[in-house]
C-alpha cells in the first residue's frame, strides 16, 4: 500500500511513502537529513501530503518535483476530506447534461471524460437498483425525478444515504421556487438553479440546511434584481 | 448603512407585489438562451449541433468585446450554457471577471457564477478577482458581501489569502447571521487550502460554535470536523460541548425550520457524531461522557425514513468507533440488523457496509446475518454483490478461504469495471497467498486465474511476491517439488493453446517458472519447452519486457546440442535489435548457450532462492534489505498511518537498522494493499515463513477443534439471535436451494465460531480490578487505620524523537511521572492478637462478600511476639520469621524497611504466589509504650510486630508499581498519629508465565490490538543465540516459551490472571527483533522495558 523510495530535493534526503488509497494520494516523508552531513539517518521530521483525486502523478518518481511545487497540499497532520462532495451532475434521460457543479479542481477534458462515463452507466441502471454506485475509487449516489437524473460523487467513507437526502432538499428547494419544478424550468433558468445549489452546498459541504434560510437568501436577493429591472424598464427612454 | 438596505430588503416585497413567484417568473422564451436552447434541441445530429453552437458562441464572442455592455448578462449566461454543452469558451473567462468587477449588482451576481463555474482554484484569472472581492467585502450592500464570500468559499488563490483575510475574519462580527455563517466557510476554505494561515483564529471558531443562529454553529462544525481529524487531542475539552449541542438537537430544541421531515437538523446530527467519533476513539473517559447522547440518538431515530437510517448508521460507526460499551454495542448491532433486513436495496446496502466495518472489530456479528449475506451474494444488482464480497473478505479465515475466493473470482470474471477488477485482484492475490493451505493445486490453479483476469492491469507486485514464494518453497523437499512441477504442468498446455490472448505478466511468470523449473518435469523436453517459448517472442503483442524475461528463461534452459538451432536463431534475431536490453539478452544467449560450463556456473540450478553473496555483504555491514510490504508494514502498523510515537528507549545506535529489523510474525501484509482498513484476519495460521513453507502440524485435528459454527439461523430468528451458542442447527427439511443456501453459509462462515470467542476476550473491557477491600473480621481484632493508594507510574509515551534520544531518559521519565493515582481507597488492616485467631481468618476470607469480580481480600495477620525483646534491632532474618505460615513456603523478595517514626517501624515485602501477588508489611513497635489503636479493643503491645497482607492486582500496567498507604493510630497520650508508606514493586512481580499452544498463540496475536517492536541485544555467546536469550528472559522474567522455530520464538506471558501478553521474537541481523502484543494498552511497553533491562543486566 505504501510505496516507498528515496529522495533528495534540496540538500535533503530522505525517504518518502506514497500512499495511494480512495481518491486521495498521501505522501509521507519521513527521515529528513541534510545529505552528507549525518551519518545515521534519524526521523527528523514527518510531513504529510495529501492530495485529493490525482493518483497517476505520484506513482512515478521523476513527477516528485511536479508534484511537491504543484498540486499538492501540504499538512501539518494527516488530512483528508473524507466527507466532501466531489461533484454534482444533473443530466436528463436523453443524457443531457443541465447541471454540473465541481467541488475538486479536474481539467476540462477530465470533466468531459468523467460526465461521458458516468451518464451512460447511470443510465444505463434498471429502475430497482440500488441508488449507489462504485466507480473507479468514488462512490456515486444518484437519484431520478421524472425525466431528470441528480447525480452525486462522494468519498467511499461518506454516508450515502444523507448525500441521496441532500439531493432530495435539493429538489424541494427547486419545487419552492419554481413551484411543482419540471426540467424546463431548470433547462431555462439554469443560472437560478445554480445560485439555489450555492446557497445550500458550498465548496462541497452542506452550508445551510433549513429550507427557508435558503430561500430567503435567494429571494432577496432576486427581488433586489427584479427592483432594479423594474426600474430600468421604468426609467428607460421610449424608443 | 446596513441596516437600511436591510430595511429596503424586508420592504420591498410589499412595494413589488407583481410577482409572488419570483422563480417562475418568466421561462426566458423568448430570450436568446431561449432560441438557442430551443435551437439546440430541434436539431438533430450532433454535428448540426457542434455549427450553431459555433455559430452561436461567434456571435457572443463579437457582442462581448464590443463597448455597449448592456447585454453581458445575457451573454454570460449563454456561453456557461455553451460551456455545459462541451464546447470551450475561454474568450468569456476574462469577461466574466469583468462582469463581476464593474457590472450592476445583478450582473455581478452572474458574472461571480460564471466564474465560479468557468475557472477552478490554480486558474491564473482567478488573481484579477482579488480586487473585485476585497471591494465587494467592503460594501455596505449585504448582497455583495454575501456574493463575495460566496465565491472566496469556492475558489481563491492561495497566496492571496493574506490581503481579504482581515475583512473575512471582521465579517465573524456580523449581525446578519448570512454574511456571520458565509465567513465561517470562506475561513474554513482558508484553513483547508493553507491551514497556517488561520491558525491565530481558533478562539474565533469557538465564539462560532457558540454563535446563537445554529446555522452559523453547523457550519463551524467543518473546520472542527477537520481540525479534529488532524489532532484529536487537542479539541478533548470541546467534548461536553459537542455532547451537549447533540442533546439540544436530539431533543428538538431548534427551530422547526431546520427539521427535515420532521427529523430535528440531520446534518447537524450526522455531523456532530464524526467528530464525536474522532473525539471517542481509543479514549475511555471521553468516550464515557458521550455514551448516554448515542444511546438518546439510537432511541430517538424510530422513524422509518431514510434521514433516519442515515442518521443511525453514523450512530453505529460511532459506536464501533468509541471506546467500547457493551449495552450500546449490542444495541448498535441491533441496528444493523434492522438495515440489513430491510426490503429496501439502498438500506440493505448501507447494512452491509456497516457491517462489513463492525465485523472487524466482531466477526460474529457476521454469524447473525449469515442467510441475509448469502442472499446478497446473488444479488442481481452488481454494487450489492460487491459489497457483500468486501464483508466476505474481511471474515476469511483459513477454513473458509476457498470458499470466498471461489465466489471472488466469479465476481471478476462478470466485472467489467478496471478499478473493481485491480482491487478484486490483490484481494485475491493476498487471501491465496496468506492461505495456500495443504491444495497446492488450488493455489496455483487460483493464482492462474488472477493472472489471467487482472491482467497487465494488477499491481505489479502481485507477480513478485508469487514468484517469490514459488522459489522459497517448502521446508519438505517432496511438497516443493510437487508444487512446482504443478505450476509447471499447468503452464505448458496454456502455451501450447493460444498464448496470445494471456496478458503479458502471466506470460513473464510463466516463462520465469518454466526457465526455473521445467526440468522438474522428466517427460518434458527442453528442446519443446524452448520452442514454446521462442513462440511467445514471435507474437505481435510481446511487449519488449515480456521478450527480456522469455529470452532470459531461454538462457536457462539451453543445453547447446539438439537446441542449439532455435536458441541461435533466436539470438541472431535479436542480437540486432534496436532495444538495449533485449540485446544484452540475446548476446548472454548466445555466449552461454555454447559455453555450457560456463553457463553452469552463472546459473547454477536451482540457485535463485540461494544469495550467498547477501549474507556475506551483511557481515561486511551492509544495510538489511527491506522489501516493500515490511516497510509498508512499518509505516502502516495500523488502520491508518501510525502517528505514535516510536517504541520506548531505543537505544542511539539501534535507531538507524531498528526500522529495518521489524518484521511481522505472520507476514501478514503481502502489499498489495488494496484493502483500505486493515484486514481482521483471525485464525490465520502461519503458512509461510521466512524459510517457506511452515509444515502445518495435523492441520485435521485442529479442524476438529474448532467448534462447528452452528450453521443456520432462520431468517426470522435473525433479529433476536445475538447468541451464537444459543442458535440451533435448523435440521428441517428444507426445499432443495435452502439447502444448497444452507450449505454455502456453513462453509462461509466456518470457523468464525471459534474466533469470537477470542475476539472476545482481546476485546472485553477490562473488569475494573480495583484494589477493593472490605474491612473484614470484626472480630476481637483492634484496627489501623490504613488508607491506601494505589500509584501506578505510568510511562507516557513521550514524543518521538525524545524516546530515540537516550536509554536514561527512559528512567528520569519514569520517575517524574510516577504519582498518577489509579485508584483510592481506604482500607482497614485487622490486628488481631492472637496468632491462632489469624490463622483461623486467613482461609479465604471474604471471597463469599457482595462482589464475586473482586480479588482476592486481604487479611491481616498480627502476631504478638512475646519472646522479642528488642525490636529495634529486629533484624530481616528475624521479620523473616514473621512471615504468615502459608506464604513461608514461596520465594518473596527482600525485607525492605519502609519508614519509620519514633514509635512505629514499617517493613514491606512481596511474595509472589501463583495467581496473585502478595504484599506483606510488617509494622514494628518500636517504642516502649503500648500504642493504642482507634478502636478501643485493639492495643498493640510495646515491641511486637503486627503483620499485614494484602493481595495487589494491577489495574493499568506500569513499568513500576507504587503501593502507598497510611498506618494511623493512637498513641497512649490520646494524640491520634499517622504514618505514611510507599512500596515499589517492579511490573516483573506480577507476571506469570502463560501455557498456551502455537494455535491459540496465532489466533490470539491476531486479536491483541496494541503492540509495540523493539530491537534487543542478543546473547552471542551461545551456539543457539536464541534459544540462550529467551531463556535468560524466561528465568528472568517468568515468561512461557511456547515454539521456537528456525530464527524466530513466540513466547507468552500474562499479568496475573487474565491480562495476556505475547512476545514474538526474531533474529534478524545480530539484533533480536521483538514485537509484543497485548489485548491491555500499555502492558506491550512495559515489558519490553524489563525485557531490555534484563538482559542488559546480563
Amino acid at each position: 500500500m505504501f510505496e516507498v523510495m528515496k529522495f533528495e530535493w534540496a540538500g535533503r534526503s530522505g525517504l518518502i511513502a506514497f500512499r495511494s488509497s480512495q481518491s486521495f494520494v498521501c505522501c509521507l516523508i519521513s527521515a529528513l537529513t541534510k545529505a552528507g552531513t549525518t551519518k545515521t539517518c534519524q526521523p527528523i521530521k514527518i510531513i504529510m501530503f495529501a492530495l485529493v483525486a490525482n493518483q497517476k502523478v505520484v506513482r512515478d518518481w521523476p513527477c516528485f518535483g511536479v508534484v511537491l511545487g504543484g498540486s499538492f497540499l501540504p499538512r501539518g497532520g494527516y488530512t483528508v476530506l473524507l466527507f466532501k462532495m466531489q461533484f454534482m451532475l444533473l443530466f436528463s434521460r436523453q443524457g443531457k447534461l443541465r447541471l454540473q457543479k465541481w467541488y475538486v479542481p479536474l481539467s476540462d477534458k477530465e470533466k468531459k471524460k468523467i460526465t461521458r462515463e458516468l451518464v451512460q452507466t447511470v443510465l444505463a441502471r434498471k429502475p430497482k437498483m440500488c441508488s449507489f454506485l462504485e466507480w473507479r475509487d468514488l462512490k456515486i449516489v444518484y437519484k431520478r425525478y421524472a425525466s431528470l437524473y441528480f447525480c452525486c460523487a462522494i468519498e467511499d467513507q461518506d454516508n450515502e444515504l444523507i448525500t441521496l437526502e441532500i439531493i432530495h432538499r435539493y429538489v424541494e428547494l427547486l419545487d419552492k421556487y419554481f413551484g411543482s419544478v419540471c426540467e424546463l424550468d431548470i433547462i431555462f433558468n439554469f443560472e437560478k438553479a445554480y445560485f439555489i445549489l450555492d446557497e445550500f452546498l458550498l465548496g462541497g459541504e452542506a452550508q445551510e440546511t433549513s429550507k427557508k434560510n435558503v430561500l430567503k437568501a435567494i429571494e432577496q436577493a432576486d427581488l433586489l434584481q427584479e427592483n432594479i429591472d423594474f426600474q430600468m424598464r421604468l426609467f428607460a427612454a421610449p424608443s | 448603512m446596513s441596516d437600511v438596505v436591510e430595511k429596503t430588503l424586508t420592504a420591498l416585497p410589499s412595494l413589488l407585489s407583481l410577482d409572488s413567484h419570483p422563480g417562475s417568473a418568466k421561462l426566458s422564451s423568448t430570450s436568446k438562451l431561449g432560441n438557442l436552447i430551443r435551437g439546440i434541441t430541434e436539431l438533430t445530429s450532433k454535428h448540426e449541433e457542434e455549427k450553431l453552437i459555433q455559430h452561436e458562441l461567434l456571435a457572443i464572442k463579437e457582442q462581448v468585446s464590443s463597448p455597449n455592455t448592456t447585454m453581458m448578462k445575457e451573454l454570460m449566461v449563454r456561453s456557461i450554457y455553451c460551456e455545459m454543452l462541451g464546447y470551450e469558451a475561454s474568450f468569456s473567462y476574462i469577461h466574466a471577471i469583468k462582469l463581476a468587477q464593474q457590472g450592476t449588482v445583478l450582473e455581478k451576481r452572474v458574472g461571480y457564477l460564471a466564474v465560479s463555474l468557468f475557472l477552478n482554484e490554480s486558474h491564473e484569472l482567478l488573481l484579477l478577482l482579488v480586487n473585485t472581492v476585497l471591494k465587494d467585502l467592503q460594501s455596505t450592500n449585504l448582497i455583495e458581501v454575501c456574493m463575495a464570500l460566496t465565491v472566496v468559499s469556492q475558489m481563491f488563490p492561495k497566496d492571496m489569502i493574506p490581503a481579504i483575510l482581515p475583512l473575512v475574519e471582521e465579517k465573524l462580527n456580523h449581525p446578519k447571521e448570512i454574511i456571520r455563517r458565509k465567513a465561517v466557510l470562506a475561513l474554513y476554505k482558508f484553513y483547508l487550502i493553507a491551514p497556517n494561515q488561520v491558525q491565530h483564529i481558533h478562539n474565533k471558531f469557538r465564539k462560532a460554535l457558540c454563535d446563537k443562529d445554529p446555522g452559523v454553529m453547523t457550519a463551524s462544525l467543518h473546520i472542527y470536523l477537520q481540525m479534529i481529524q488532524e489532532n484529536p487531542d487537542a479539541y478533548k475539552d470541546l467534548t461536553p460541548s459537542f455532547v451537549t449541542i447533540l442533546k439540544q438537537v436530539v431533543g428538538g430544541k431548534l427551530p422547526m425550520d431546520f427539521n427535515y421531515h420532521t427529523v430535528p437538523a440531520p446534518w447537524l446530527q450526522i455531523q456532530l457524531l464524526r467528530i464525536l467519533a474522532l473525539l471517542g476513539k481509543n479514549d475511555q473517559s471521553t468516550s464515557e461522557v458521550m455514551y448516554e447522547v448515542l444511546d438518546e440518538s439510537l432511541r430517538r431515530a424510530e422513524m422509518n425514513h431514510n434521514i433516519t437510517y442515515a442518521i443511525l448508521y453514523e450512530c453505529v460507526k460511532c459506536i464501533y468507533t468509541i471506546h467500547p460499551k457493551s449495552d450500546l454495542l449490542e444495541k448498535a448491532a441491533k441496528c444493523i440488523g434492522n438495515f440489513v433486513l430491510s426490503p429496501k436495496i439502498n438500506l440493505k446496502y448501507l447494512g452491509l457496509k456497516a457491517l462489513t466495518y463492525v465485523v472487524q472489530q466482531d466477526p460474529k456479528l457476521a454469524l447473525q446475518h449469515q442467510m441475509t449475506i448469502i442472499e446478497c451474494l446473488d444479488h442481481p444488482d452488481l454494487i450489492i454483490k460487491r459489497e457483500t464480497l468486501e464483508l466476505l473478505f474481511r471474515i476469511t479465515n483459513a477454513q473458509n478461504v476457498t470458499v470466498i475466493v471461489e465466489k471472488m473470482l466469479e465476481f471478476l470474471c462478470i466485472s467489467e469495471d478496471d478499478h473493481t477488477t485491480i482491487d478484486l485482484v490483490g484481494k485475491v492475490a493476498e487471501l491465496a497467498e496468506k492461505y495456500p493451505l495443504k491444495y497446492n493445486e488450488w493455489f496455483i490453479e487460483t493464482m492462474n486465474t488472477v493472472f489471467s483476469l487482472g491482467g497487465d492491469m494488477m499491481q505489479p507486485d502481485i507477480p513478485n511476491s508469487f514468484l517469490k514464494l514459488l522459489s522459497e518453497g517448502f521446508d519438505s523437499v517432496e511438497e516443493d517439488r510437487k508444487l512446482k512441477l504443478f505450476a509447471v504442468n499447468s503452464y505448458v498446455p496454456l502455451l501450447r493453446g493460444e498464448p496470445g490472448k494471456l496478458p503479458q505478466r502471466f506470460l513473464q511468470v510463466i516463462s520465469w517458472v518454466l526457465g526455473e523449473y521445467s526440468h522438474l518435469r522428466e517427460d518434458l523436453e527442453p528442446a519443446e519447452v524452448l520452442s514454446l517459448l521462442a513462440k511467445l517472442l514471435d507474437m505481435k503483442n510481446s511487449s519488449s519486457e515480456t521478450k527480456s524475461w522469455v529470452l532470459m528463461a531461454m538462457t536457462k534452459l539451453c543445453k547447446g546440442g539438439t537446441d542449439a538451432s532455435v536458441t541461435q536463431e533466436v539470438s541472431e534475431t535479436y542480437s540486432s535489435s534496436l532495444d538495449t536490453v533485449l540485446r544484452q539478452r540475446a548476446h548472454e544467449l548466445q555466449y552461454l548457450s555454447q559455453d555450457p560450463e560456463l553457463r553452469a556456473r552463472v546459473l547454477p540450478r536451482g540457485s535463485c532462492g540461494n544469495f550467498a553473496f547477501v549474507s556475506e555483504a551483511l557481515a561486511a555491514g551492509a544495510a538489511p534489505y527491506k522489501p516493500p510490504h515490511q516497510r509498508q508494514e512499518e509505516l502502516d502498523q495500523s488502520k491508518a498511518l501510525s502517528l505514535e510515537p516510536y517504541g520506548l528507549s531505543l537505544p542511539i545506535s539501534m535507531s538507524s537498522c531498528s526500522i529495518t529489523d521489524r518484521q511481522s510474525p505472520t507476514l501478514l501484509s503481502m502489499s498489495s494493499g488494496l484493502s483500505g482498513d486493515t484486514l481482521k484476519l483471525d485464525g490465520v495460521k502461519r503458512v509461510w515463513g521466512r524459510e517457506g513453507y511452515l509444515a502445518q502440524r495435523e492441520p485435521v485435528e485442529e479442524a476438529a477443534q474448532v467448534e462447528v459454527p452452528s450453521p443456520i439461523q432462520s431468517p426470522g430468528r435473525q433479529g433476536e439471535g445475538d447468541s451464537l451458542h444459543s442458535q440451533t442447527p435448523t435440521q428441517t427439511p428444507t426445499p432443495e436451494p435452502e439447502q444448497e443456501k444452507q450449505q454455502l453459509a456453513s462453509s462461509l462462515f466456518v470457523g468464525l465460531a471459534s474466533q469470537s470467542s477470542v475476539s472476545l476476550m482481546g476485546k472485553s473491557e477490562p473488569t475494573p480490578q480495583r484494589f477493593r477491600r472490605k474491612a473484614k473480621g470484626q472480630g476481637p481484632g483492634s484496627s489501623f487505620n490504613a488508607s491506601e493508594q494505589i500509584s501506578s507510574s505510568l510511562i507516557s509515551p513521550p514524543s518521538a524523537v525524545d524516546n530515540l534520544l537516550c536509554n536514561n531518559l527512559l528512567d528520569s521519565n519514569n520517575a517524574s511521572e510516577l504519582a498518577e493515582q489509579t485508584s483510592q481507597l481506604s482500607q482497614r488492616l485487622t490486628t488481631a492478637n492472637g496468632t491462632c485467631h489469624t490463622e483461623a481468618e486467613l482461609t479465604e476470607p471474604d471471597t463469599k462478600g457482595c462482589n464475586p469480580a473482586l480479588r482476592r481480600d486481604n487479611c491481616v495477620v498480627a502476631a504478638d511476639p512475646g519472646p522479642h525483646d528488642d525490636p529495634g534491632r529486629l533484624t530481616e532474618v528475624c521479620l523473616d520469621s514473621y512471615l504468615p505460615a502459608e506464604l513461608s513456603g514461596l520465594s518473596h523478595s527482600e525485607i525492605a524497611p519502609l519508614c519509620a517514626n519514633q514509635s512505629l517501624n514499617l517493613s514491606a515485602c512481596h511474595v509472589q504466589k501463583e495467581d496473585s501477588l502478595i504484599l506483606v508489611v510488617f509494622i514494628i513497635n518500636s517504642s516502649e509504650s503500648a500504642i493504642q489503636q482507634m478502636l478501643p479493643a485493639g492495643e498493640m503491645t510495646s515491641h511486637s510486630v503486627a503483620v499485614g497482607q494484602y493481595s495487589l492486582t494491577v489495574k493499568r500496567p506500569a513499568v513500576h508499581v507504587e503501593v502507598v498507604g497510611t498506618v494511623s493510630y493512637q498513641l497512649p497520650a490520646g494524640t491520634s498519629q499517622s504514618l505514611q508508606f510507599s512500596y515499589k514493586v517492579p511490573l516483573t512481580s506480577f507476571i506469570r508465565p502463560f501455557v498456551v499452544s502455537t494455535e491459540e498463540y496465532g489466533t490470539m496475536w491476531l486479536s491483541f490490538s496494541h503492540d509495540t517492536k523493539q530491537n534487543l541485544t542478543l546473547i552471542n555467546d551461545n551456539q543457539e543465540p536464541l534459544t540462550a536469550t529467551l531463556n535468560a528472559l524466561k528465568k528472568k522474567l517468568q515468561l512461557h516459551v511456547v515454539e521456537v522455530i528456525g530464527m524466530e520464538g513466540i513466547v507468552a506471558c500474562r499479568l496475573l490472571q487474565d491480562l495476556p501478553c505475547l512476545m514474538h521474537c526474531r533474529v534478524n541481523a545480530g539484533w533480536l527483533a521483538v514485537w509484543l502484543r497485548s489485548p491491555v494498552p500499555d502492558l506491550p511497553d512495559c515489558l519490553i522495558y524489563h525485557c531490555q533491562r534484563a538482559l542488559q543486566s546480563l
